[in-house]
C-alpha cells in the first residue's frame, strides 16, 4: 500500500474539495477541512504503526521513474526521524484548523481602520492549510533529492499566501521577505543539488546511492555549504534568522504554528539528513563553525527575547534560541545530541504551537500582540492563563514537560565531546526563565488590567485546541521512550553514513554500559 | 570507616508500593487543577487526604526497611525507563531517603490541615491545595529517585511549585516578582547542578546512584572529582538560598505562610543538603570540595543570623534564621560520613520547630488581619495561648535549650566542626549566640512586652484546625533531638545509605565540653540582651534608623543590591544593545541591502518614458549593435 | 546581380526606420512599419533568388500574413485611441511608463 503517496494525496483532494466549495460556503470549507485533516492524522497512525523501528532504514518505501532523462524519480520512504516529523505535522495540523475556526472571520488580528481590508476567504485558507500539509509530508518523506528541493521550495508557496492575504497589518512585507529569504537559500540549495548530481554521476538523485559519493574534499566542502546554508536560512540559525520574528508575528497564529513548528524543521532535518549524511568530511571540517553559530544563536535568540514587547515576536525569538540548541545537538555527532535534537524538533513543535496558539486566543480577544495591553489576566481567565503557563514553562525546558528530555539529551550529548559549548548552551536554560516567567508576569499577574477585564476563558473549542497539545507535552515528558525508540536506530544508521566512529566518546562510559548489559 | 551498602532491587510489599508516596499526591494536584471549580467543595479535603495517603505509604514503607538487617536496607524500585539507555524513574528506598520521606509526609500532612484554617477565607483554596500536592510529590521524587536525572526532575519540580506558591496571590505584583526572582536564582544553582550532571555522564556512564557509589574515587581524577563537588554544590546553594544565591528566600515570604512553613522552611530549601550528603562520594573523595562546602555553610549561617536581627517582619526574621540553620546543615554535610547524621538529624528537627514557628507565626497574622511588623504585636501570650506555647517551645529548640530538639542537633554538628577544624567550629558557636539574640528578640516582640496593636486589631485563638498541628509540631520539637541523637540511634539508622566515619562520638545527655558551655553561654547572653532591648524597654512603633550595621542587616547584607548592580543592570543593557543590534545591525543589513536594490532600480526604471519612439530608438540600436558583432564575430 | 535589389531593400528599411524613429503621428509611423516589413519582404525574395530556393519566398508569405494581421489588430488600436484621446499623436500616448 503505497501510505505516503495515499498521505500526500488526502490533503490535496481535500484541498481541491475545500477550493470548489460554493463560494461563501465558510462554515463548510471548515468542516472538510477539519475532517480531511483528521483523515490524514488517523492514516498517519495507522503507518506509524506498522513502522518496524529496527528493520530496514527506509520504509513504506515507493519509487516511480519522475524525468528519466535526468534520472529524477518520485522516490518516497521514511525512517524514524522522517516519520516522528511527519507524525507533528498530522498532529498540528487539525488543532491548527481548529484553532484557526474564526481566523478568517472579522477584521484582520490587529488591524487598524485604515488598513487595507485583507482577502478573508475560509476557503482559500483552508485549502491553502490542506496544500501545505501534503507538501510538508512531502519534504520529510522524500528520499529523492530532486523531490525534495521541489517540496522545500513549492511548500513556501501557500505559506507565502497564508501570511501574505490573511496576516497583520505588515503581512507583505513579512512574507516578501519571507519568500526572498527562502528562496535565496533555495537557489543556493538548487546548484548543491545539480552539482552534486553532476559530480556524482550516477544518473540518479536517490539520496540512499549518493551517500558517501562525494569524495574529494573542496568539492564535499562547496557542496556543503549550498545545502548547509539553505537549512541554515529555513531553521534559522543565527545570523540567517530575522525573517522569522517578522514572519511569525505577522502570520495568523495557526500559520505562526506550522511555520515555527514544522517548516522550519525542515531546515535542521535537512542538516541531519543531507548535510552530514552525504558530506561527512565537510560536516566535520565546518562543525566548530556550526557550533559557535548554534551557541551563539541560543544567547542571542534568548536575550533579544527578553527584550521583545511584541508576544509573537517573543515567542519567535525563544524559537530560534531552542533552534540552536537542536542545531548544536545534530552536529555534536553523538547519539545523545542528534536523538535528543530529533525530539527537540517534535516537541519545540508542540510547545511552541501551543505557546503561538494560545497567543492567538489572547489576541482574538484583546486585538493586540503588545505585552503591555495584557495584565492579570490570571484573574480573569484562569484556565487560559493556566495553559499558556504549561506551554511557557515547557518552552522553558522544565523537567516533566517534553522540551525538558530533549534539551537535556542535546547538552548531556554535546558535553560528552564539546563541553564548553554545552556549558555556554546551558546558560540558555536561565534565560529562558528570564524571558518566559518575565512575559508570565507582565501578561497574566498582577491586578487585572481595564481592558483585559472582559476577557472569557477558553471556550470549548479553544479547549479542544489546548488538550492535545498540553497531553502530548506532559505525556512526552515523563515517557518519551516510544518517540526516542523510533528515533534511535534512525540516528544510529545516521552516524554510521557520517562515518562517525565514536558515537559516545566517553571511554569509560562504553566500558561501563558494556559491563552493565 | 565503613562505606554505604550496595542497593539491592526490590519486590513485594509496602516498599514495592512505595511509588504510590509520589504518585497519590500527583493524582490529587491532577485532579484538583483539572476538577476546575467542581471540586471546590471538597478539594481541600482530598489534598489532605492525598498528604496523608503518602505518610501511610512512608510509614508502612519504614516498618519495612526496619525489619530488614542494616546491610539489606537500600531497596531499589524500576518504575519506567525515561530515557532509554541514560537512565531510568525508579525509587530508592534506603535510610537516608526514607527519614525525608517521613519528613516530607508527615510534616507536609499537619501543614496541609492547618491550610484548610488558615486558607479558608481564600476562594482560590483548592487550587492552593493543588499546588501543595504538587509540591509534595515533586519533594518526594527528588529524594526518592534512584539516580540523578530523577533526583532533578523533582528538583526543578519543587522550583516550579515553589513559584506557583509564593506567586499564589499573584494580583500582587511583589508575590508575582518575588515568585519570578525565586524561579530564576534556583535556576542558576540548577544550572550548576545540570552541568554536574553532565559531568558525572561523562565520567562514569551512569546517573544511577547505585553505579556512584564509593569507587568513584578509583574511576576518576581528584580534579573532576572536586569539579563535580563544586557545581552540585552551586546546585544546592540556589536551593537551599545559600551564600551566594540566597536573595530570593527573604522575598519568598511573600507566599502564603504554610507555604513558607512547608517550602521555605521544613522540606525544599534543606534539599541542598539532601543533594550533598546524597552525593557524598563525590565530595569525600574531594577534599578541596568538602572544604567550600563548610565554608559556604558557616558563611551562611552567620549571614542569615545577620539578617534575622534586623528584620521587623516576623517571616522575614524566621527566613533569616532558616538560612541560618540550613548554614549549620550545610557545615555539617561538609564535614562527611561524622556530619551527615547530625546534618541530616538537624534538618529533621528544625523541619519540626521551623515549620512549628512559622505555622505559629502564620497563626498570629490570622489573628492580627495579616499584619506581619513585629513592631505592631506585643503582649499576644494571654490572647492566644496555644499559639504562644508552641510558639515558644519552637524557639527554645531552636536557640538549643538543653535537652530539647535543637540542642542535640545543632551541638553535635558543632563539636564535629570544632573536632574538624577550631575556626569553623567557633564561628558556628558564634552564629548559635546570634540565634539566641534574634529568635528572642522575635518572641519577646511578638508575645510579651506592651500592646502596640494596631486600631482594628481584635486578636483571638486560632480554630482547632489550626492549633492541633502546632502542638504536635511542638511535641516533636521538644523530644525528637534526644530520641534521635542519644546513643546515635539517628546515625546507625543512616550508615547503610551514607557510610560510617571513622570514629562514632558518644553523645551526652547534656554536655560539658567547653565548646558546649560557650554555646550555651553565648545563647544566654544574647537571649539577655534581647530581653534588654525588647523584653523590659519599650519597643517603638516604627523602626528606628539605627546604625550602619543595623541598614546593612536590613538591606539583606547588600546581596539585592549586589545582584542589581552585578547582573540585572548590565543584563538589562545587553538586552536593549542586543535587540537594538538585531533590528538595526542584522536587519538594518538586509533591509539595507533590500533598500539598494530597491533604489537602483528605481532610478533604472526612469528609462521607460513612454515615448514608443525611444523604445524603438533603443531597439534600433540594439539591432545594430547585434549585427556589429555579428559582423566582428564573422570577419574574425 | 541582385545587389541592386538589397541595396534598394536596405534603403526602404532605412527610410522606414527613419520614419518610426522621427513621424508622431501614429498612421505614418504605421506605414512606416510596413514599409520595414516589405523592405525585409524584398530582401527576403531576393535572397530566394541568389540562393535558387524557395525558402525565402515562404517567409515572405508569412511576413505578408503576420503584416496584414498586425495591420488589422493596430489600426484598430489606433482608431480607439483617436476616439477616446482625439489624437492621433504617439507622444501623448505615453501612459505606459515608469
Amino acid at each position: 500500500m503505497p501510505w505516503l503517496s495515499i498521505l500526500m494525496a488526502v490533503p490535496v483532494l481535500g484541498a481541491v474539495g475545500v477550493a470548489c466549495l460554493p463560494k461563501g460556503s465558510h462554515k463548510p470549507a471548515k468542516q472538510l477541512a477539519l475532517l480531511v485533516s483528521l483523515v490524514v492524522l488517523g492514516l498517519t497512525v495507522a503507518m506509524a504503526v506498522q513502522f518496524s523501528p529496527n528493520g530496514q532504514r527506509f520504509q513504506f518505501t515507493e519509487t516511480h521513474s519522475w524525468i528519466p532523462a535526468f534520472g529524477v524519480n518520485y522516490g518516497l520512504g521514511v525512517d524514524g526521524i522522517a516519520l516522528v516529523l511527519i507524525a507533528l505535522s498530522a498532529v498540528l495540523v487539525p488543532i491548527v484548523i481548529l484553532a484557526s475556526w474564526h481566523d478568517t472571520d472579522g477584521p484582520a488580528p490587529d488591524g487598524r481602520d485604515d488598513a487595507p481590508a485583507p482577502k478573508r476567504s475560509a476557503k482559500t485558507y483552508f485549502a491553502l492549510l490542506l496544500v501545505l500539509e501534503a507538501m510538508m509530508i512531502g519534504v520529510f518523506a522524500a528520499t529523492d533529492i530532486f523531490l525534495f528541493y521541489v517540496f522545500f521550495e513549492a511548500m513556501l508557496i501557500p505559506m507565502y499566501f497564508m501570511i501574505g492575504s490573511y496576516g497583520g497589518v505588515q503581512r507583505s512585507y513579512a512574507a516578501v521577505k519571507f519568500l526572498l529569504y527562502s528562496l535565496f537559500g533555495g537557489l543556493l540549495m538548487l546548484v548543491a543539488v545539480i552539482a552534486l548530481y553532476v559530480v556524482a554521476e550516477k544518473n540518479t538523485f536517490m539520496f540512499p546511492e549518493l551517500i558517501g559519493v562525494v569524495q574529494d574534499p573542496t568539492t564535499q566542502k562547496w557542496l556543503f555549504a549550498g545545502f548547509f546554508i539553505a537549512f541554515a536560512v529555513k531553521a534559522p540559525l543565527w545570523p540567517f534568522h530575522t525573517w522569522l520574528p517578522d514572519a511569525a508575528a505577522q502570520a495568523p497564529a495557526g500559520a505562526a504554528v506550522l511555520l515555527v513548528g514544522v517548516l522550519d524543521k525542515v531546515g535542521t532535518y535537512g542538516m541531519l539528513r543531507f548535510c552530514l549524511e552525504l558530506f561527512p568530511d565537510a560536516s566535520k571540517f565546518f562543525t566548530p563553525l556550526v557550533i559557535v553559530l548554534s551557541v551563539v544563536g541560543i544567547i542571542y535568540g534568548a536575550i533579544v527575547a527578553i527584550g521583545q514587547t511584541d508576544m509573537k515576536r517573543l515567542i519567535a525569538y525563544t524559537s530560534i534560541s531552542h533552534f540552536g540548541f537542536i542545531a548544536l545537538g545534530v552536529f555534536a555527532m553523538t547519539q545523545n545530541a542528534q536523538a535528543g535534537a530529533t525530539l527537540y524538533m517534535v516537541n519545540h513543535g508542540f510547545s511552541t504551537g501551543a505557546l503561538f496558539l494560545i497567543a492567538g486566543f489572547l489576541i482574538h480577544r484583546r486585538g493586540s500582540a503588545q505585552i503591555a495591553d495584557y495584565g492579570g489576566v490570571q484573574k480573569v481567565a484562569p484556565l487560559l492563563a493556566g495553559a499558556f503557563l504549561i506551554a511557557g514553562l515547557s518552552g522553558l525546558a522544565l523537567p516533566g514537560l517534553s522540551s525538558f528530555v530533549s534539551e537535556f539529551m542535546v547538552l548531556i550529548g554535546t558535553y560528552e565531546r564539546y563541553a564548553v559549548p554545552a556549558i555556554i548552551g546551558a546558560l540558555g536554560v536561565i534565560l529562558a526563565a528570564i524571558y518566559i516567567l518575565w512575559m508570565y508576569q507582565r501578561m497574566m499577574n498582577g491586578p487585572t488590567a481595564d481592558s483585559v477585564k472582559g476577557f472569557t476563558d477558553l471556550n470549548g473549542r479553544e479547549k479542544w485546541v489546548v488538550a492535545p497539545l498540553i497531553a502530548a507535552i506532559i505525556a512526552l515528558g515523563f515517557f518519551p521512550k516510544p518517540v526516542l525508540d523510533v528515533i534511535n536506530p534512525a540516528v544510529d544508521k545516521t552516524l554510521d553514513s557520517a562515518q562517525v566512529l565514536d558515537k559516545q566518546p566517553a571511554s569509560t562510559a562504553a566500558e561501563k554500559k558494556g559491563a552493565g548489559q | 570507616m565503613e562505606s554505604p551498602v550496595e542497593i539491592v532491587q526490590h519486590t513485594g510489599g509496602a516498599i514495592g508500593y512505595s511509588w504510590l508516596m509520589i504518585a497519590l499526591p500527583l493524582l490529587g494536584a491532577a485532579i484538583l487543577l483539572l476538577g476546575g471549580r467542581r471540586t471546590d467543595r471538597w478539594g481541600h479535603l482530598l489534598g489532605v487526604a492525598m498528604s496523608l495517603g503518602a505518610f501511610a505509604v512512608a510509614v508502612a514503607s519504614f516498618v519495612q526497611l526496619l525489619a530488614l538487617n542494616p546491610g539489606e536496607r537500600r531497596r531499589g524500585i524500576e518504575l519506567f525507563e525515561f530515557i532509554p539507555g541514560m537512565a531510568d524513574l525508579g525509587v530508592l528506598i534506603d535510610p537516608l531517603s526514607i527519614s525525608f520521606a517521613l519528613l516530607i509526609t508527615g510534616v507536609g500532612s499537619l501543614i496541609h490541615i492547618y491550610s484548610i484554617g488558615y486558607m479558608s477565607h481564600d476562594h482560590d483554596r483548592r487550587r492552593f491545595f493543588a499546588y501543595l500536592n504538587l509540591f509534595v510529590a515533586a519533594m518526594l521524587l527528588l529524594v526518592l529517585s534512584d539516580n540523578y536525572l530523577g533526583l532533578f526532575v523533582g528538583w526543578e519540580g519543587v522550583g516550579l511549585a515553589s513559584y506557583l506558591l509564593i506567586g499564589f496571590w499573584q494580583f500582587k505584583p511583589s508575590a508575582a516578582t518575588a515568585a519570578k526572582k525565586a524561579f530564576v536564582i534556583n535556576r542558576v544553582g540548577d544550572f550548576g547542578l545540570l552541568i554536574g550532571i553532565f559531568t558525572i555522564w561523562t565520567t562514569f556512564g551512569s546517573l544511577a546512584f547505585r553505579d556512584l557509589g564509593a569507587d568513584v574515587a578509583t574511576q576518576a581524577s581528584e580534579g573532576t572529582l572536586t569539579a563535580i563537588g563544586l557545581l552540585l554544590l552551586v546546585g544546592a546553594c540556589g536551593k537551599s538560598a545559600q551564600l551566594p544565591l540566597q536573595a530570593w528566600l527573604l522575598d519568598a515570604m511573600e507566599g502564603p505562610t504554610p507555604v513558607s512553613a512547608l517550602i521555605h522552611a521544613a522540606t525544599m530549601v534543606t534539599a541542598g543538603v539532601y543533594l550533598v550528603v546524597r552525593s557524598g562520594a563525590f565530595f569525600e573523595a574531594a577534599p578541596t570540595a568538602q572544604l567550600v562546602v563548610t565554608i559556604v555553610g558557616v558563611a551562611t549561617l552567620l549571614a542569615g543570623a545577620i539578617i534575622g536581627c534586623a528584620k521587623d517582619d516576623i517571616k522575614k526574621g524566621l527566613a533569616g534564621s532558616t538560612m541560618s540553620q540550613i548554614g549549620y546543615m550545610m557545615l555539617g554535610a561538609g564535614l562527611g560520613p561524622a556530619g551527615y547524621a547530625f546534618a541530616i538529624g538537624h534538618l529533621i528537627t528544625h523541619g519540626f520547630f521551623k515549620a512549628n514557628m512559622f505555622l505559629g507565626a502564620g497563626s498570629v497574622m490570622h489573628a492580627m488581619n495579616d499584619e506581619v511588623d513585629m513592631r505592631r504585636y506585643g503582649a499576644l501570650f494571654p490572647v492566644m495561648k496555644v499559639t504562644a506555647v508552641t510558639f515558644v517551645i519552637g524557639y527554645l529548640a531552636i536557640i538549643g535549650f538543653p535537652l530539647l530538639s535543637g540542642y542535640y542537633t545543632k551541638e553535635g554538628i558543632i563539636e564535629t566542626a570544632m573536632h574538624h577544624n577550631p575556626v569553623l567550629g567557633w564561628l558556628a558557636v558564634l552564629g548559635a549566640g546570634l540565634t539566641g539574640f534574634y529568635m528572642s528578640r522575635m518572641v519577646f516582640m511578638t508575645f510579651f512586652g506592651k500592646k502596640r496593636w494596631a486600631d482594628d486589631a481584635h486578636p483571638h485563638e486560632s480554630p482547632a484546625v489550626m492549633t492541633v498541628p502546632l502542638i504536635i509540631l511542638s511535641i516533636g520539637s521538644i523530644g525528637l533531638g534526644a530520641f534521635l541523637v542519644l546513643g546515635n540511634r539517628f546515625a546507625t539508622f543512616l550508615a547503610p545509605a551514607v557510610g560510617t566515619p571513622a570514629e562514632m562520638p558518644e553523645p551526652h545527655v547534656f554536655g560539658v565540653g567547653p565548646a558546649a558551655l560557650a554555646t550555651l553561654a553565648l545563647v544566654a547572653a544574647g537571649a539577655a540582651f534581647a530581653w534588654m532591648r525588647y523584653g523590659a524597654a519599650e519597643v517603638p512603633v516604627t523602626a528606628p534608623r539605627g546604625s550602619f550595621l543595623t541598614t546593612f542587616a536590613r538591606r539583606d547584607l547588600y546581596g539585592d543590591a549586589l545582584n542589581e548592580s552585578l547582573f540585572m543592570r548590565p543584563g538589562q543593557w545587553l538586552t536593549r544593545l542586543s535587540v537594538f543590534f538585531d533590528n538595526r545591525g542584522i536587519d538594518g543589513l538586509v533591509n539595507g541591502l533590500a533598500a539598494g536594490i530597491g533604489g537602483t532600480s528605481g532610478r533604472l526604471r526612469r528609462v521607460q518614458t513612454g515615448y514608443v519612439r525611444s523604445y524603438a530608438l533603443s531597439i534600433f540600436f540594439g539591432a545594430a549593435v547585434v549585427v556589429g558583432a555579428l559582423l566582428y564575430v564573422g570577419n574574425m | 546581380m541582385t545587389t541592386h535589389y538589397l541595396v534598394l531593400s536596405a534603403l526602404l528599411f532605412a527610410i522606414g526606420a527613419v520614419g518610426v524613429l522621427l513621424r508622431r503621428n501614429a498612421i505614418v509611423v504605421f506605414m512606416c512599419v510596413e514599409l520595414m516589413l516589405n523592405a525585409c519582404n524584398l530582401a527576403f525574395v531576393t535572397f530566394a533568388r541568389q540562393h535558387g530556393n524557395l525558402d525565402g519566398q515562404l517567409i515572405a508569405f508569412f511576413v505578408m500574413v503576420v503584416a496584414a494581421a498586425e495591420v488589422v489588430i493596430g489600426l484598430a488600436i489606433i482608431v480607439m485611441i483617436f476616439r477616446t484621446r482625439r489624437s492621433a499623436s504617439v507622444d501623448d500616448a505615453n501612459l505606459l511608463k515608469y
